[in-house]
């Protein structure tokens, strides 16, 4: 019983929407500031010639500033826990569960290639999330990126980004 | 008569051997891309439109607006069957079309979903017909101001008619804005916002976002709530589209309204999503059934549905006539005119008489090709969403990962398109609205340099915006708009104000 109770707390333990809603509005506000004061630092001003490059940006900084704070102040003076939770801790990890792998699938992309790290890719998530047999996995993980191959580098004369294995069979 | 004919001639173009091949090719897409999650109409444009660039463009244009009308048709099957919305303007459909579907009543849904997209569709391309070459040449007048007014309304109309907070909505457009002005500025040569990154001389390109926001924002979600697809059979067999058909006509009066509805919203950039739930909501509200609805009324699945797909539709005309998307997806399809060397605006129905009268030719023809389609195959797609989440969700990111590259053939796109993708998820979840985002980055050099325009026109002056009739009413509309979501509140308070009085007064 007193588990019970204790792992439903946890399943609704999480972000709280407000901070998240804070730390969104603070980041928009950063990113106002930013793109006006770059764009003051062009110019935002009236040349000889018309209006300077940063005079369009510097106002849409402005703007960007001001929308932020309304939220943020809207959110700040809202009482505490009227937000509820953005997203709690085991729904967190299973988007993390997503982005992670994926990330790194960007990454290797940089060093093997698209190809073969799409197979890894597909092979490592169908394996950790849905627990398929082996021979499923790789069946789904070779004819995906080969079809992608004749596709691509074939039929549309697309190029992607190639590895050392494809340059084995000479592309 | 003239347009009659060009419209004749159109047929022509559009009837081609080819080109009917491209339109078939780009249904069946759409409507994988509308039933699979993370893929959407907008994205999965967005991904195939590299593969377009060596194509003519009238062909190519056929292509890719088939696969957004089979993405309009997609959306409702996984509604009904599965009660997950593929695409986010057919959640409405779930509310009746999955009771339906779950009380066996699953062919006939699907059916009357169909059939009454088809219909919202068929009027909306009828309206682009006759308005679109009117609007074309009325705009013909337009300056710099004009365009600019005109840009302003559609973005004030968001905050007017959004249904987020308008703070958010501002937030998000002026993100977009701010994106897009990254990079190297054509008129004065000066580097925006680059910060030394030679990389971002490029700036963003919306193709990008869209993949991101769209594709990998909506995978993190869809991972999120959790998989569970338990969908319900079905298979349609001509005497229930036939029955079906036969009870439909009774609902012209909803369809009608929905109908307006959509091409409202459609042409005023709201979108389908919130023309298929405003029509959802006036539908309940006259029906006779209204307290029905949510149980399995077939009513409730005409209303969305028509005013989505009429919607979806005409947001294509402020598209061509003004250079100005309705939609996230009519973005997309703008950016891919741009990239065709095809200048979207009044001019194009003038210089390109070809290719827009094509382009509607095969809406006509799309659409009706795409009722048959989707009644026909239903059965297969309904299969492909048992393919468990884990097998899909890689392979979309893959998709998703090949679009984005081959947009610039750049690998800091594919990184930017998972920034994009985190962007995507915290938006979606605190009510951000992305269309405005993705049309503002979409637009944002087109406005910029109207403005300037002006600006070079008045000095400086911003009292051009008001100095004739034209412009001045349009910005006159546009502040109505901006203001909207306070002068409606003031409106309420002073009803409810009233009624308080009433209220107060004895009964007796």
């Amino acid at each position: 019983m007193h588990e019970h109770e204790h792992a439903e707390e946890a399943s609704r333990r999480g972000v709280t929407t407000r901070t998240m809603e804070i730390a969104v509005a603070v980041a928009i506000l950063l990113l106002g500031v930013l793109v006006s004061w770059d764009s003051h630092r062009i110019g935002s001003g009236w040349a000889d010639d018309g209006p300077q490059a940063g005079y369009f940006p510097f106002y849409v900084g402005l703007i960007l500033c001001a929308s932020s704070l309304w939220t943020l102040l809207q959110t700040l003076l809202s009482g505490k826990g009227d937000g509820g939770i953005f997203v709690t801790y085991r729904k967190l990890r299973l988007v993390m569960s997503v982005f992670i792998p994926s990330a790194i699938y960007v990454t290797a992309i940089y060093f093997i290639g698209i190809y073969v790290a799409s197979a890894i890719f597909i092979g490592a998530f169908m394996y950790w999330h849905g627990r398929f047999p082996w021979l499923k996995i790789i069946l789904v993980s070779v004819i995906v990126p080969v079809s992608m191959f004749l596709m691509f580098e074939v039929w549309f004369l697309v190029p992607l980004p190639k590895g050392p294995l494809e340059a084995l069979i000479g592309y | 008569m003239e347009d009659f004919s060009s419209l004749m001639q159109g047929f022509t173009v559009a009837l081609t051997f080819h080109n009917l091949l491209f339109m078939l090719v780009g249904i069946l897409l759409g409507v994988l891309i509308g039933v699979l999650p993370g893929l959407g109409g907008a994205n999965g444009v967005a991904i195939l439109l590299p593969l377009t660039f060596t194509m003519p463009p009238t062909s190519a244009i056929i292509m890719l607006s088939c696969i957004y009308w089979g993405a309009l048709f997609g959306g409702a099957i996984t509604s009904i069957l599965f009660n997950i919305p593929g695409e986010p303007w057919s959640v409405a459909t779930t509310f009746d079309g999955h009771p339906m579907a779950k009380s066996g009543r699953a062919g006939e849904a699907l059916t009357a979903a169909f059939t009454s997209s088809f219909v919202g569709a068929l009027v909306a391309v009828i309206v682009i017909t006759f308005l679109a070459p009117l609007v074309a040449r009325f705009s013909l007048r337009f300056g710099p101001p004009e365009f600019f007014a005109v840009q302003l309304l559609t973005f004030c109309s968001f905050v007017g008619l959004g249904k987020g907070h308008p703070a958010k909505t501002i937030a998000a457009m002026m993100l977009g804005f701010a994106l897009a002005a990254v990079g190297l500025d054509t008129v004065t040569g000066t580097l925006r916002m680059t910060f030394g990154f030679t990389d971002l001389l490029r700036g963003f390109d919306f193709l990008i976002a869209v993949i991101g926001l769209f594709g990998i924002g909506e995978i993190l979600l869809t991972m999120e709530e959790g998989l569970a697809f338990k969908g319900v059979h079905a298979r349609i067999n001509p005497r229930v589209v036939l029955q079906t058909w036969a009870q439909l006509p009774k609902y012209w009066m909803t369809a009608l309204r929905a109908t307006l509805i959509g091409c409202w919203m459609g042409i005023t950039p709201g979108g389908a999503t919130p023309a298929s739930f405003m029509s959802y909501g006036i539908a309940k509200r006259f029906s006779k059934n209204g307290e029905k609805f949510g149980t399995g009324e077939i009513e409730g699945v005409v209303a969305p549905e028509t005013a989505a797909h009429a919607a979806g539709t005409s947001a294509l005309l402020p598209m061509l006539t003004l250079g100005i998307p309705g939609s996230p997806t009519a973005a997309v399809l703008l950016g891919g005119l741009l990239i065709w060397g095809l200048q979207p605006g009044p001019l194009l129905f003038v210089e390109q008489k070809d290719f827009v009268w094509g382009l509607i030719a095969s809406m006509y023809l799309g659409n009706i090709a795409g009722l048959i389609i989707v009644l026909t195959t239903v059965p297969w797609w309904a299969a492909i969403l048992r393919v468990p989440f884990s097998i899909i969700a890689p392979i979309i990111v893959v998709i998703c990962a090949v679009g984005a590259y081959t947009v610039h053939n750049a690998m800091l796109d594919v990184v930017l398109m998972l920034v994009f993708g985190i962007v995507g998820y915290l938006f979606k979840k605190l009510d951000y609205p992305l269309a405005p985002m993705v049309l503002a980055l979409v637009l944002g050099d087109m406005a910029e340099s109207s403005f300037r325009q002006s600006m070079l026109l008045s000095r400086g002056e911003l009292s051009i915006f008001w100095s004739n009739g034209l412009v001045g009413s349009i910005c006159g509309l546009a502040m109505l708009m901006l203001f909207w979501p306070v002068i409606s509140k003031l409106l309420q308070r002073l009803r409810s104000g009233n009624n308080d009085l009433d209220e107060a007064r004895p009964v007796e």
